[in-house]
């Protein structure tokens, strides 16, 4: 996980086990708390598939990122992961997302 | 549901780990059966939660892959046992949103909806039987 000018920017790697990504949300709940970070960034470009378990933990972790009072981007979906997701019902209606990790950078240091 | 050239690949489903070897065994199966990225992308995201409510809903399981043809398409069988509590609502558990655990509730309709073919044979107190099969859409 890397901080830049108050955003923490972690990648989510290929193949995650659940507690992978338990241990994901915890670190970045973590850091974003002590660092005061206004912006988190979960690069998701090497996920190959994004289920519901994981859907649901990146609206989580959007939501109390939310109450830290700083926001959450979702970088670099790929473009069968995003078509599956809306053909299976989620929409992540809560999760901002960028194009990249350099677009979502961008779009936190404008707001 | 299509016919099966050789035994399937059994792989079980009793831990986290677990869930991973299932979602690479499926994208393997599905790269044999020729599919695209965006079909072997559903295959496995279908896979991925089925094998997880084996987990978590049947207390574990397993798993049996076969390749499957018909004239002119290759596909994937995947079958998901487990010989936990069963569903005793098969219609209400696919209905969106609906979920006795803590999940969203869109694993089971979700899983429907990304395959072609889809099944659920569930007895109260005997277990959970889902069969899913998805055709490439390349010919042969
Ligand atoms: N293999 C299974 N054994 C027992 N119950 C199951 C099984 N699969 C699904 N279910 C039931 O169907 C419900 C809906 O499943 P699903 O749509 O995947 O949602 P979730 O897993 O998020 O609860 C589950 O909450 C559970 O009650
Ligand atoms: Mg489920």
């Amino acid at each position: 996980m890397l901080e830049l000018d108050g955003v923490l920017l972690a990648s989510v790697q290929t193949e995650l086990t659940d507690a992978t990504v338990v241990a994901l949300q915890e670190d970045l709940l973590d850091r974003a708390a002590a660092t005061g970070a206004d912006g988190v960034v979960i690069d998701v470009s090497a996920v190959e598939i994004i289920d519901s378990y994981l859907a649901r933990v990146l609206t989580e972790i959007t939501l109390a990122v939310r109450m830290l009072a700083a926001r959450t981007v979702v970088a670099g979906m790929r473009p069968a992961v995003a078509v599956t997701l809306v053909e299976m019902g989620l929409d992540l209606p809560e999760v901002e997302t960028a194009r990249s990790s350099a677009h979502a950078l961008e779009m936190l240091a404008r707001r | 549901m299509g016919g099966a050239p050789g035994a399937p690949t059994v792989l079980p489903i009793r831990s986290d780990g677990d869930l991973i070897r299932v979602r690479r065994a499926a994208r393997e199966a599905a790269v044999r059966a020729g599919m695209s990225l965006a079909e072997q992308t559903r295959m496995i995201t279908a896979s991925s939660e089925l094998a997880r409510n084996a987990l978590v809903h049947g207390g574990g399981g397993r798993v049996e892959i076969s390749d499957v043809t018909r004239p002119g398409r290759r596909g994937v069988r995947m079958v998901f046992l487990d010989e936990g509590p069963g569903i005793p609502d098969v219609a209400r558990a696919l209905t969106d949103g609906f979920s006795t655990g803590t999940g969203l509730g869109l694993g089971l309709g979700g899983a429907r909806r990304l395959v072609e073919e889809f099944r659920v044979d569930s007895r109260p107190g005997r277990g959970t039987t889902v069969t899913i099969v998805s055709w490439s859409r390349s010919p042969t």
